[in-house]
């Protein structure tokens, strides 16, 4: 299916999402990482000099060589984020009130306007570009163990197991449904047709998810299951980890103390 | 429809994500054993129906549907769009980080509203009319989302006030493409599985159990968390029985 890349590569499925470890950032423990995300979004969206953005911005690049993100998959990843980027940089200087910059026609941009825009899209992509490194490279199953250990709830983990599961299934429910309806000699088109007709897919795409649900749940209870899943992981926190959590302790006040001697 | 990290203001991000939260928590309150697969398996099905590209004149615009999570999942649409939108985050970059609350509730809670809007309108007993409740859940659940977004951006500053007022604009073609799709989709379900409209709110679906079972079998629906599934029998109810199994 075209919107979901290769079909031959389960995007979504257990096991080999991309490749064995390839960088020093594969070898580290997925908790370490997924903290280390969450420590660095946060401080992130604090800072407002593009100084310290800057700085922020380099180190997430520096995060991603060291991950070695594939090139043109997180290019385009990125460029789908910046379209919005984008639309704000062009809008934020008019719409903002303040120093006027320069005059284009009856719109006078602003210096305040731009410092905005420049600022959240720093801000977007060094978050986005922080994430893609440390997490976007992890088997979704091996992410759910480790919010896990993280002690996230067990319903919003078995939630999310559950979806990374169906997730490639009912994707190939759907582009068989697809195919069934162009043999049918169904060409999507702006009329009425094409809305009851994909709106007709979706239903018994939903109905036949939640009889393949049902059957689903039989199958676990026939298997003794209790509401809990053992966790078969091999998830060890090692020195490398403390290293880690003590690098991004150390980059995030180095940036705190950038905004603040500069603010 | 994305909101970037950064673009919020500090009080906006955590007045939002802490609604989401309670919104989650509500939701994931209303899951136990018997529900989990389903709403997994649901959770998916939205995910996946995000990713489907609907034209439009000339170009196309991807799904929300979260109307219809709504009407089929009632709170319980709050854990299963926040986990599509996780994941969306976290394998497409899509949507940031630090809005992930932002959006979960601005996607989620237009979800909840119409559930308790419109189905009952949905599960009526005329077809048509049904068919219009579900066109109005379709396009109020994103009409609401419209306006939610909108309302975070301009409560974060004047400067996004035209932005604001771009993105209400922006979503009115997704909203009638997705009422139409929604009433289509209602339809359907009727037809097909009226017992799934609602199924995973704990009252519509213990009433849905309660009538299935009614005469035949007095016990409380889901009071042990190890019995029997399947308290629906193959849909006696429904016109045109579906054949799924493959």
């Amino acid at each position: 299916m075209s919107h979901l890349g290769d079909p031959s590569a389960p995007l979504l499925g257990a096991g080999d999402r991309t490749h064995p470890a390839r960088g020093p950032i594969q070898t580290l423990d997925p908790r370490a990482r997924i903290l280390a995300v969450i420590g660095f979004a946060g401080v992130v969206i604090l800072l407002d000099q593009p100084v310290a953005l800057g700085v922020a911005l380099a180190l997430a690049l520096t995060v991603a060589a060291l991950a070695r993100l594939p090139l043109r998959r997180t290019l385009r990843q990125l460029a789908a984020m910046d379209a919005f980027v984008l639309l704000m940089l062009l809008m934020l200087p008019f719409t903002t009130p303040g120093h006027a910059l320069f005059a284009l026609g009856p719109l006078t941009a602003s210096a305040e306007g731009l410092r905005l825009a420049v600022d959240i899209a720093l801000t977007a992509n060094a978050i986005l570009l922080m994430l893609l490194a440390l997490v976007g490279e992890l088997d979704p199953v091996v992410i759910g163990h480790a919010l896990h250990r993280l002690r996230m709830p067990t319903v919003l983990v078995q939630l999310l197991q559950f979806t990374v599961r169906y997730v490639g299934l009912i994707d190939a429910e759907l582009d068989r449904m697809r195919i069934a309806m162009r043999a049918r000699g169904f060409v999507p088109g702006t009329n009425w047709h094409t809305y009851r007709s994909l709106g007709y897919a979706l239903g018994m795409l939903l109905v036949r998810s939640l009889e393949r649900a049902e059957r689903v749940l039989c199958a676990m209870k026939c298997r003794g299951f209790s509401g809990r899943f053992p966790v078969l992981d091999t998830l060890h926190f090692r020195r490398i980890d403390a290293g880690l959590a003590a690098l991004t302790m150390l980059a995030l006040t180095g940036l705190l103390l950038l905004e603040w001697r500069l603010g | 429809m994305h909101i970037l990290d950064g673009a919020l203001s500090l009080p906006v991000l955590l007045g939002a994500s802490t609604l989401a939260v309670a919104g989650i928590a509500k939701g994931a309150r209303e899951l136990d054993l018997q529900r989990i697969p389903a709403a997994g398996l649901l959770s998916a099905v939205f995910f996946v129906a995000s990713l489907v590209h609907v034209p439009i004149g000339p170009s196309s615009l991807h799904l929300i549907m979260n109307g219809l999570a709504g009407l089929i999942l009632g709170w319980v649409a709050f854990p299963a769009l926040f986990i599509g939108l996780l994941l969306q985050a976290v394998l497409f970059g899509f949507g940031g980080l630090t809005v992930l609350g932002v959006n979960t509730l601005n996607i989620a809670l237009p979800a909840v509203i119409v559930f308790y809007l419109c189905r009952r309108g949905v599960a009526g007993p005329n077809a048509t009319l049904a068919a219009v409740w579900g066109a109005t859940a379709g396009a109020l659940a994103i009409a609401l989302t419209a306006l939610g977004v909108a309302a975070v951006l301009a409560l974060s500053g004047e400067a996004f006030i035209p932005a604001a007022k771009l993105v209400v604009i922006g979503h009115v073609p997704v909203m009638l493409v997705e009422g139409l799709l929604c009433a289509a989709a209602v339809t359907l379900i009727r037809r097909v599985r009226p017992d799934l409209l609602g199924v995973m709110s704990r009252s519509a679906s213990a009433s849905a159990s309660a009538r299935a079972t009614a005469g035949a079998d007095s016990r409380a629906p889901h009071s042990s968390p190890v019995q029997p599934p399947s308290e629906q029998p193959a849909p006696v109810f429904s016109e045109q029985p579906a054949r799924l199994t493959r």
